[in-house]
C-alpha cells in the first residue's frame, strides 16, 4: 500500500452500506481513494460493483455507512459534489436524437458553463477522443467504441476533479478497448483521479493503480496488483488442458507438482514458481495433456483463490 | 430556478429538430376538424335543432372552445406518454441528467416547462384558426381561453408523467389511452353538452379536468364566463396539477435514484 495518508482522500467510505428492500448489494466496504490515483472496483457481475458507484456519484443514498466525497457528505451536498466529478455509465445513455457535438455542449451547460465555454470544451474532447469529424453526426451513426469514447468525453465536460467510470469498456472489442484504455492512460498522466468498476482482470492490471477485489458486496481483498498477485497467487501458472472429464481424475496425480491445483470445467491450473518445471514433471510421469501453457500468475487467479470462482462466466 | 433554466438549451435543441412539424400540424387539425364538425356536421345540426339548443350559439362557435381544450389534452398527453417514458427506459436521458448538479425535481421541472411552452404554441396556432372561422371570441376572450388550454393541459400533463414514471412496460399506454384519453376527448363536453348524457357519465365528466377545460374556454370565447364557477374550475384543475406533480416526483425519484440500476 502507499504511504500516503497524510493527503485527504478524494472519497473516504467506512462501513458503506446499501440495500434495495431486504437485498444488500453492498455490505459495509471501507475504501479511500487518493489524489491522483486509479482505483478499482473488480469482480464479478453483480459483487455490488455498480451501486458503490452509484453512491460514489452521489445518486444513490447511503443506506449505511459513512460516505465523504470531496470531503463533502453526499447527503446534503448532492449538486456540489456531482459539479467537480464526471461520471460514464455503465450504459451510455447519449442523446440519440442530437448530434454528437450537441451531447456535449447540452451536457455542458447542466453544469452552469457559458454557451461559449461549451462549444470550446467540447471540441477540445472531440479532438481527445477521436471523434472531431464526427461532431455534425447523429449519435446512432457511431459504434459501440466511438458512442463510449463520446460518454468519456461528455464526462469530461466539467473537467472534473474525480472521474468514474463503471464498466469503461464491457462491450467493446479488443481494439476499440485498447483506443479507450489508452485514452483513460492519458488522463491519468494529466493527474485526473479514477476510480473504474471492471470484471476484466486485464484491465485492472493496465490501468489501477490500487483496487478492491469484491464478491457478494464485500472487499475480499485489497492492494495493488502485484501486491495482490505476491499474496495470494504463486509467481507462475502451469494451465493443462486433458479431455473433458478427466480433470479430476489427472488433478490427483499431479497435486505435489505445484503449491496449489485448481480444477476447472476445461483445464488445470498448477500454481508454482516454476512453472516450466512442473511441466516437465507432468509430462515425466506419463501425462499427455492435449495441451500446455505456461504462463505469470494475473488478478483471475487472485479472484480464483479468493472466492474459488472466474470472474467472467 | 437556476437549475431548470440550465436545461433550456437541450430543450431548445430538441426542439429545433421537431418545431417546423409541429407547427404545421397545429395548423392542420384545427382546419380539418372546424371544417368537418363545425361547418360540416354544425350546419346540419343548426339546421335540425334550432339555435336555441345551444344556448342561442352555432354548433361551430359552441365546439370551437371545445376542441381547443382537447386539443391541449391530446398535446399534454403526446408530450408526457412515450416522450416521458423513453427517457428513462430507451436512451437514458434523465438518467445521464441525474449525473450533474441538477436534482430530480429541477429535471421534472424542466420537462414540464417544456410541456406547457408545447401547449402554449399548439393552443395560440389553434387559438389563430378560430379566429380565421370567427369564433375565437374577443381578444381578452381569446387570451383567457389560451390561458385555460395550458391549464388544462397541465392538468392532465402531470398526472401523465407520474403515471408514464411509474408504469413497467409501454403496453400500459393502451390502458390509458382507452380508458383515459379517448373518453376524455369524446365525453367531457367539446362536442355535446354533458346533460344529455346519462347522470352517471355526466358525474364522471365532471371529475375530468377536461370538462372544466372546456367550460372554462366555453366561457371565455362565448365572452358567458362567470366569475365563481370559474374561480371553481381553475381551482379544480390547480389541484389536478398539484396532485399529479406529487406522483411524477415519487415516481421520478423511485426510477432516478432508488432503483437498484
Amino acid at each position: 500500500m502507499q504511504q500516503t495518508t497524510d493527503i485527504d482522500p478524494l472519497v473516504r467510505a467506512r462501513g458503506l452500506t446499501k440495500s434495495y428492500g431486504h437485498v444488500e448489494a453492498v455490505r459495509g466496504i471501507d475504501v479511500d481513494v487518493r489524489p491522483g490515483e486509479t482505483f478499482g472496483f473488480l469482480g464479478p457481475n453483480g459483487a455490488g460493483k455498480s451501486s458503490a458507484m452509484r453512491m460514489i456519484a452521489a445518486v444513490s443514498p447511503v443506506s449505511a455507512g459513512e460516505l465523504r466525497i470531496l470531503d463533502l457528505d453526499p447527503a446534503t451536498d448532492g449538486p456540489a459534489i456531482r459539479a467537480r466529478i464526471g461520471v460514464c455509465p455503465q450504459e451510455d445513455s447519449l442523446d440519440m436524437e442530437i448530434t454528437v457535438r450537441e451531447n456535449l455542449t447540452v451536457y455542458g451547460r447542466y453544469f452552469g458553463l457559458s454557451r461559449a465555454e461549451c462549444r470550446e470544451r467540447a471540441d477540445e474532447l472531440l479532438d481527445f477522443v477521436q471523434l472531431a469529424d464526427k461532431a455534425g453526426d447523429s449519435v446512432e451513426e457511431l459504434s459501440g467504441g466511438m458512442k463510449r469514447r463520446l460518454t468519456i468525453a461528455r464526462s469530461l465536460i466539467n473537467r472534473p476533479e474525480l472521474l468514474l467510470l463503471d464498466e469503461p469498456t464491457t462491450g467493446l472489442d479488443p481494439q476499440a478497448r485498447h483506443l479507450v484504455w489508452e485514452r483513460l492512460f492519458r488522463l491519468k498522466q494529466q493527474g485526473v483521479t479514477l476510480v473504474l468498476t471492471t470484471h476484466y482482470m486485464d484491465e485492472a492490471e493496465q490501468l489501477c493503480d490500487r483496487l478492491v477485489v469484491m464478491d457478494n458486496g464485500v472487499i475480499v481483498a485489497a492492494g495493488s496488483p502485484q501486491e495482490l498477485i505476491a499474496a495470494y497467487s504463486t509467481k507462475e501458472v502451469t494451465e493443462l488442458r486433458f479431455g473433458a472429464g478427466e480433470h479430476e481424475a489427472v488433478a490427483s496425480k499431479v497435486s505435489d507438482l505445484a503449491e496449489r491445483v485448481e480444477v476447472l470445467p476445461d483445464r488445470l491450473l498448477l500454481y508454482t514458481d516454476e512453472g516450466e518445471a512442473a511441466a516437465i514433471a507432468v509430462h515425466e510421469r506419463g501425462l499427455r495433456p492435449i495441451a500446455v501453457l505456461v504462463r505469470r500468475s494475473t488478478l483471475e487467479d487472485v479472484f480464483l483463490r479468493l472466492t474459488g470462482r472466474t470472474l467472467v462466466d | 430556478m437556476e437549475l431548470v433554466r440550465r436545461q433550456f438549451d437541450y430543450w431548445a435543441t430538441t426542439y429545433r429538430r421537431t418545431w417546423k412539424g409541429s407547427i404545421i400540424s397545429s395548423f392542420v387539425n384545427p382546419l380539418l376538424f372546424l371544417s368537418a364538425m363545425g361547418v360540416g356536421l354544425g350546419g346540419y345540426v343548426d339546421d335540425s335543432s334550432g339555435p336555441q339548443s345551444l344556448g342561442g350559439v352555432s354548433y361551430l362557435a359552441f365546439l370551437a372552445p371545445g376542441l381547443l381544450a382537447t386539443t391541449a389534452l391530446q398535446t399534454a398527453v403526446s408530450e408526457s406518454s412515450f416522450a416521458v417514458y423513453g427517457k428513462f427506459k430507451w436512451n437514458k436521458v434523465y438518467s445521464s441528467m441525474t449525473a450533474t448538479p441538477l436534482r430530480v425535481v429541477d429535471i421534472l421541472n424542466g420537462n414540464l416547462l417544456y410541456v406547457g411552452f408545447r401547449l402554449a404554441t399548439t393552443c395560440a396556432v389553434f387559438l389563430i384558426v378560430l379566429a380565421a372561422f370567427g369564433v375565437a371570441g374577443s381578444i381578452a376572450g381569446a387570451l383567457g381561453a389560451l390561458l385555460s388550454a395550458v391549464l388544462v393541459g397541465m392538468a392532465c400533463t402531470t398526472p401523465v408523467f407520474g403515471y408514464s414514471a411509474w408504469i413497467k412496460t409501454d403496453a400500459a399506454f393502451a390502458v390509458l389511452f382507452r380508458l383515459g384519453l379517448i373518453p376524455m376527448f369524446l365525453f367531457s363536453g367539446a362536442f355535446f353538452p354533458v346533460d344529455q348524457m346519462p347522470d352517471t357519465i355526466e358525474w364522471l365528466a365532471y371529475l375530468t379536468p377536461v370538462w372544466h377545460g372546456v367550460e372554462l374556454c366555453r366561457g371565455f370565447t362565448l365572452g358567458s364566463a362567470e366569475l365563481w364557477p370559474g374561480v371553481g374550475h381553475v381551482g379544480y384543475l390547480l389541484v389536478w396539477i398539484a396532485v399529479g406533480w406529487l406522483w411524477a416526483r415519487t415516481a421520478f425519484q423511485r426510477r432516478l435514484v432508488e432503483a437498484s440500476s
